[in-house]
């Protein structure tokens, strides 16, 4: 069955294509055709990961895509443990995704586009995770992000999402253009883009020599591949394009804006982990520059990210810097050489984090608003939300049994052991995720209604079904990372050379107290208000109006790149016209000068000597017609005289 | 009839022009039928031509040559290889889609057709001309038809465009005659082969007649191309030109430029033009950056895709100076292909992707909003789908979207460069984001937002628009997700170049 992976990207593909040139002719207007496509590879990956499971070996399939000078450029895809998670993450949560759009986009008049776009993504985001190069991976890479720009800006009409596009891919684009010359050192140093090929010869030290302005060349190579991570996944410094992609409608949110796309930067590292390590002589890894570089800029994301989902009063927009928070806490993770851990989160997030923006679009569907301030009391109007909300919550703040609880607490117990920093981070953003998530509950859900023209009412089954699907795996996921049931998913995905911190149930209760000291926390502002959140304002005062401007990145790239790159592009064209151009038309103008120039000296001088010629020439002739006078007399005359000056010239010599 | 393909090829638009001039007047729609059926004719041998053409071998194919002036040792001498036959199926191809595009002009429609065919056979001749002396009189040849295309049918500042387009690309073919008549003279036998020529390296025991053969070269192909600071009657001719002229301008006597640096000024003077890579390369950066930042800033959309194309001709430029700079260093010689490869896929990608841009511009203004002006319109892509849809994908092949041919293109440009360039190269990866900025910019300035109520009426696109922008969107794609075709038939050309230059 492996050997059909091919396929998994091709069935979205495929539906792509029949939507697009079909469109509402199709039945369910193209939606039926996109679920079925991305439901038959869900199957197949289902039925990959089992094959797996019973231990099947990794396979590679590969075509010959052209032909360099002499050297084929094989390329292709390949299937192992770890594809085979991501493969089941997207699939999955992709079904799950698709049939509730069925439901959220009804009556939308570009309603086969939608399903269309969803497709191409589901497509690419497969060609992404399939890929055993880094040429497909790029192309899958860029794919992802084609679409993202698309759906971003679904609703084009809106300047608003009409910008977010704009600034997510260009954004994106910024970390791509690193990625970009990463894979241009492994393929310049090592002539091909296989990660097999790569792999080994990085294990034999094969980049160990090099380096570029002091930095080894392999470190800089995986930093600048990470830098594509860092633009996909709305890492720091590159994060402000994720929060303005909520202007997407949810369905697209949740899918590409938590549960696969951004998660992509975070496989990235993981599919390409070899090229983060130093690979010493003696063979025992620890921790490099590389990955030091991905585990801080993970815990400056995490906490930074947390801090502001706090002060956020949009319902996606806490979603999405719990996103963001979420995305660095997984780098963290990798970075601190939790490689299972890392891979674990992202899987449990997925799920959790599509529940939570399917639920918050549920929401939104209902009250026709994002602003949580405007809402209240909907648990009992929207039962099947509200529970599969709250489950999906107590899964992203840690609380047991829940799938995050397991994940994250791997991720803080690598960190524990290998930086103690780190774990400070992680710690405080786990609290603060916890904090902000409860805050978004006693907001929405309870006490009362405060929006006065709103009529909330529960969804309908096609999309609250998969809430409750994507609630099931999000309060059992995790337990394939339970400890007392063997941790299975260690026994499935682990790094060669790398052995995982074994569980401490320490740990584990501190980590327990730190989510359930967050929900406190929580209930003690929002639920029974014995400190007011106004307080709480003035008591941060500054800092507080700090993380509402986000920190001010915004603002200081509009005035250190967006403004100048104008101001730039702006003046060259000026310079182009007035300078470069002007320069041609002189030249043309000189020429042009010189020619008149010429014809004053031809007709003065040119000419002027000509007629002078020919006026010498009349004169001489006007002169000299006296002497003809055709008379015979006249002529023997002259004979004479001349006979006689030779004669007395001879005659005086 | 195999003998004569390319003689075929190369006239057959040229005897339609001359049967057009024997239809009298008024008949409009019999001479639009005969230009079509000449264009169309024309791009069906030339797809014929790939039935007897060998891929898998490296020299001139299907020659033809002939003695025409034997005192001066002048031939009529035509080829093809992998670098000319797919320069000469696109440029047929390309001028086939003008024809059926130009299918509404009215005003002295017989000199038009023409005039177009005429261009069309000067720039089919120009490809696979292998003699300097008919290269030269096939290259003259697509000055005049354009500058009268430009001139007459053109915008309100045509005169000035047509008369600084001709000015300006004559005085390079006078420097490029200069180099010519130096490779001449010092040639033993004397001949104007290209083939013998590149054989005999006639100046390479004295470089500074060889220096200044490379210049003059230099200076007629790099206008041509144009590269920069020769790039400034590029705009003005584009915004000036009919949308079919701006088309064939683009897409294939830039080309000329190019082709030229790869047929003659690498394989004729290899050492010189490895002297120079380097500036060469740094003008090429240039260019890429420059040129994306200056459509950037404009506000005419023939201007942004006409600068665009400065940008696009700076990757080429780059691809083909990183193969010049490895002349002679045997382990930069796989570099060297990957980036000759690249550059030469990039000349056929602009052709196809900047052909179906002005086509695309023209779309909108020759028949629907007679504006070109970015900033007028605004949410289109809300009232015309199919048109958005065709633009879009335009744009992203041309910003080096995955799976659009751009990409393949300017991948192995940077792939091939780096090997040579490491520095230069990653400056002019920068340029992909610029370039991105300035479609994006331009596609949520024309299609996204609220719709201007001034376009609530536009139609979308009609058949016959389909017809001339379906084959090259489908080429776009197509070619993207699978280059092999066309580049094995690159790829067998340039690796024997690049042999030949080691």
């Amino acid at each position: 069955m492996r050997d059909l992976a091919w396929l998994i990207p091709l069935f979205p593909l495929v539906a792509y294509g029949l939507i697009t040139a079909f469109g509402r002719r199709l039945p369910g207007a193209g939606s039926y055709v996109a679920v079925a496509g991305i439901g038959l590879s869900a199957l197949l990956s289902i039925g990959i990961f089992v094959e797996m499971l019973l231990g099947a070996p990794p396979v590679e399939m590969t075509v010959r895509w052209m032909l360099l000078g002499g050297s084929p450029l094989e390329l292709g895809f390949r299937v192992d443990h770890l594809t085979t998670i991501m493969l089941l993450v997207v699939t999955v949560v992709g079904s799950m995704i698709f049939t509730y759009s069925i439901g959220y986009m009804h009556g939308d008049p570009r309603f086969p586009r939608f399903f269309a776009h969803l497709s191409l993504f589901a497509a690419s985001m497969l060609l992404l995770v399939l890929a055993d190069n880094l040429l497909f991976l790029y192309a899958g890479w860029e794919l992802v992000g084609l679409c993202s720009y698309l759906l971003i800006g679904f609703y084009f009409e809106k300047a608003s999402a009409a910008r977010a596009s704009i600034k997510a891919f260009l954004t994106t684009r910024v970390g791509d253009f690193f990625m970009f010359l990463g894979i241009l050192i492994f393929f310049f140093t090592l002539g091909t883009f296989r990660f097999e090929e790569i792999f080994g010869r990085v294990r034999e030290g094969a980049l160990a020599g090099g380096t570029i302005g002091g930095i080894p060349l392999l470190t800089l190579a995986a930093v600048l591949i990470f830098g594509g991570a860092v633009g996909k996944s709305a890492q720091v410094p590159l994060h402000t394009w994720l929060p303005d992609a909520m202007e997407g409608p949810t369905p697209v949110s949740a899918l590409i804006h938590a549960a696969t796309m951004v998660a992509a930067g975070v496989y990235l590292v993981a599919r390409t982990y070899t090229m983060f390590f130093d690979w010493p002589a003696s063979g025992v890894l620890h921790g490099s520059a590389a990955l030091q570089t991905v585990a801080y800029v993970g815990g400056v994301t995490a906490l930074m990210a947390a801090t502001i989902a706090v002060v956020q009063d949009d319902i996606k927009r806490v979603l999405a810097y719990s996103t963001i928070s979420q995305l660095g806490l997984m780098m963290l993770g990798l970075g601190v050489l939790g490689y299972t851990a890392g891979m674990f989160h992202l899987m449990t997030h997925a799920f959790f984090k599509a529940l939570l923006f399917l639920g918050a679009g549920s929401v939104i569907h209902a009250m026709h608003t994002n602003d949580i301030k405007a809402m209240g009391g909907l648990a009992r109007a929207m039962p099947s939300t509200y529970w599969t909300f709250l489950i999906g919550t107590l899964a992203l703040a840690g609380v047991p049994p829940f799938a995050g609880f397991w994940s994250k607490d791997e991720i803080l117990l690598e960190a524990f052991h290998r930086n103690p920093g780190l774990f400070v981070m992680a710690a405080l953003t786990s609290f603060l995720t916890a904090f902000y998530m409860l805050r978004v509950i006693f907001y929405t859900f309870m006490g009362t209604l405060r929006s006065h023209d709103a009529h909330p009412h529960e969804s309908p089954p096609v999309m609250t079904r998969p809430l409750w699907v994507l609630a099931g795996f999000s309060a059992v996921i995790g337990l394939v990372g339970a400890p007392f049931l063997g941790s299975p998913i260690h026994k499935f995905l682990h790094f060669e050379g790398v052995a995982a911190v074994p569980f401490s149930a320490g740990l584990a209760l501190v980590s327990t107290a730190i989510a359930g000291t967050g929900i406190l926390a929580a209930a003690v502002v929002y639920r029974w208000g014995l400190v007011p959140s106004s307080a709480l304002r003035r008591v941060a005062g500054p800092l507080h109006t700090l993380v509402v401007r986000k920190y001010y990145f915004d603002e200081f790239y509009a005035l250190a790149f967006v403004r100048p790159t104008l101001w730039i592009a702006r003046s060259l064209r000026v310079f182009d016209v007035y300078v470069i151009d002007l320069l041609v038309n002189l030249i043309g103008f000189g020429v042009v000068a010189l020619a008149r120039l010429y014809r004053v000296f031809d007709l003065y001088v040119v000419d002027g000597a000509v007629n002078l010629v020919g006026w010498t020439v009349k004169a001489l002739g006007g002169t000299l017609r006296y002497i003809q006078t055709g008379r015979a007399q006249n002529y023997l005359l002259a004979i004479a005289l001349g006979v006689i000056v030779i004669v007395a010239a001879g005659l005086l010599r | 009839m195999e003998r004569y393909l390319l003689t075929i090829t190369v006239f057959l638009p040229l005897l339609g022009g001359l049967i057009i001039l024997l239809i009298p007047k008024g008949r409009d729609e019999l001479m639009k039928w005969v230009a079509a059926a000449a264009a169309g004719l024309a791009f069906l041998v030339s797809l014929w031509l790939l039935g007897p053409f060998e891929m898998g071998s490296a020299g001139m194919q299907l020659q033809e040559r002939y003695l025409w002036i034997p005192g001066i040792g002048i031939n009529y001498h035509l080829g093809v290889d992998g670098l000319s036959l797919p320069l000469l199926i696109m440029t047929a191809l390309l001028s086939l889609l003008s024809v059926v595009y130009s299918w509404r002009i009215e005003m002295r429609l017989k000199e038009y057709l023409f005039l177009f065919l005429l261009l069309e056979t000067g720039t089919l001749g120009v490809f696979v001309a292998l003699d300097f002396f008919l290269f030269f009189v096939f290259w003259e040849i697509t000055l005049v038809p354009m500058y009268l295309l430009i001139g007459i049918w053109g915008g309100p500042r045509r005169e000035y465009a047509a008369i600084k387009f001709f000015l300006y690309t004559l005085v390079g073919s006078l420097a490029m005659l200069l180099a010519i008549m130096l490779l001449y003279f010092n040639a033993e036998p004397r001949t104007f082969g290209i083939l013998e020529l590149i054989q005999q390296q006639p100046l390479a025991r004295v470089p500074a007649l060889a220096a200044l053969a490379f210049w003059g070269f230099f200076l007629s192909f790099a206008i041509k191309v144009p590269m920069w600071p020769f790039h400034t009657w590029l705009p003005d001719a584009h915004v000036e030109a009919p949308t079919a002229g701006s088309v064939i301008l683009a897409a294939v006597l830039l080309k000329m430029g190019t082709y030229g640096f790869v047929r003659i000024s690498l394989p004729m003077l290899p050492e010189t033009f490895k002297l120079f890579a380097f500036p060469i390369a740094i003008l090429a950066l240039i260019g890429i950056i420059y040129g994306a930042l200056v459509a950037m800033a404009q506000t005419d959309l023939k201007k942004l895709v006409a600068y665009s194309s400065v940008n696009h001709m700076g990757y080429v430029m780059l691809g083909v100076s990183a193969a010049a700079a490895a002349v002679g260093v045997p382990e930069k010689a796989h570099a060297a292909t990957i980036a000759l490869n690249g550059a030469v896929f990039e000349m056929i990608a602009h052709g196809i992707i900047t052909g179906a841009l002005f086509l695309i511009v023209g779309v909108i203004y020759d028949y629907r909003a007679h504006t070109r002006g970015v900033a007028e319109f605004g949410g289109l892509g809300a009232r015309l789908p199919l048109y958005t849809g065709v633009t879009m994908m335009a744009m992203l092949a041309s910003l080096g979207l995955p799976g659009l041919m751009g990409f393949v293109a300017e991948f192995l440009i940077f792939v091939g460069s780096f090997g040579v360039f490491p520095e230069l190269t990653a400056l002019a990866v920068t340029g992909v984001i610029f370039s991105a900025a300035m479609f994006l910019w331009t596609i949520q300035r024309i299609f996204l937002g609220p719709l201007n109520p001034k376009w609530a009426e536009l139609p979308d696109l009609d058949r016959r628009e389909v017809i001339s922008l379906a084959p090259l969107a489908a080429l776009m794609l197509a070619f993207g997700v699978y280059p092999r075709p066309l580049l094995d038939m690159i790829n067998v050309a340039m690796t024997s170049l690049v042999a030949v230059l080691r």
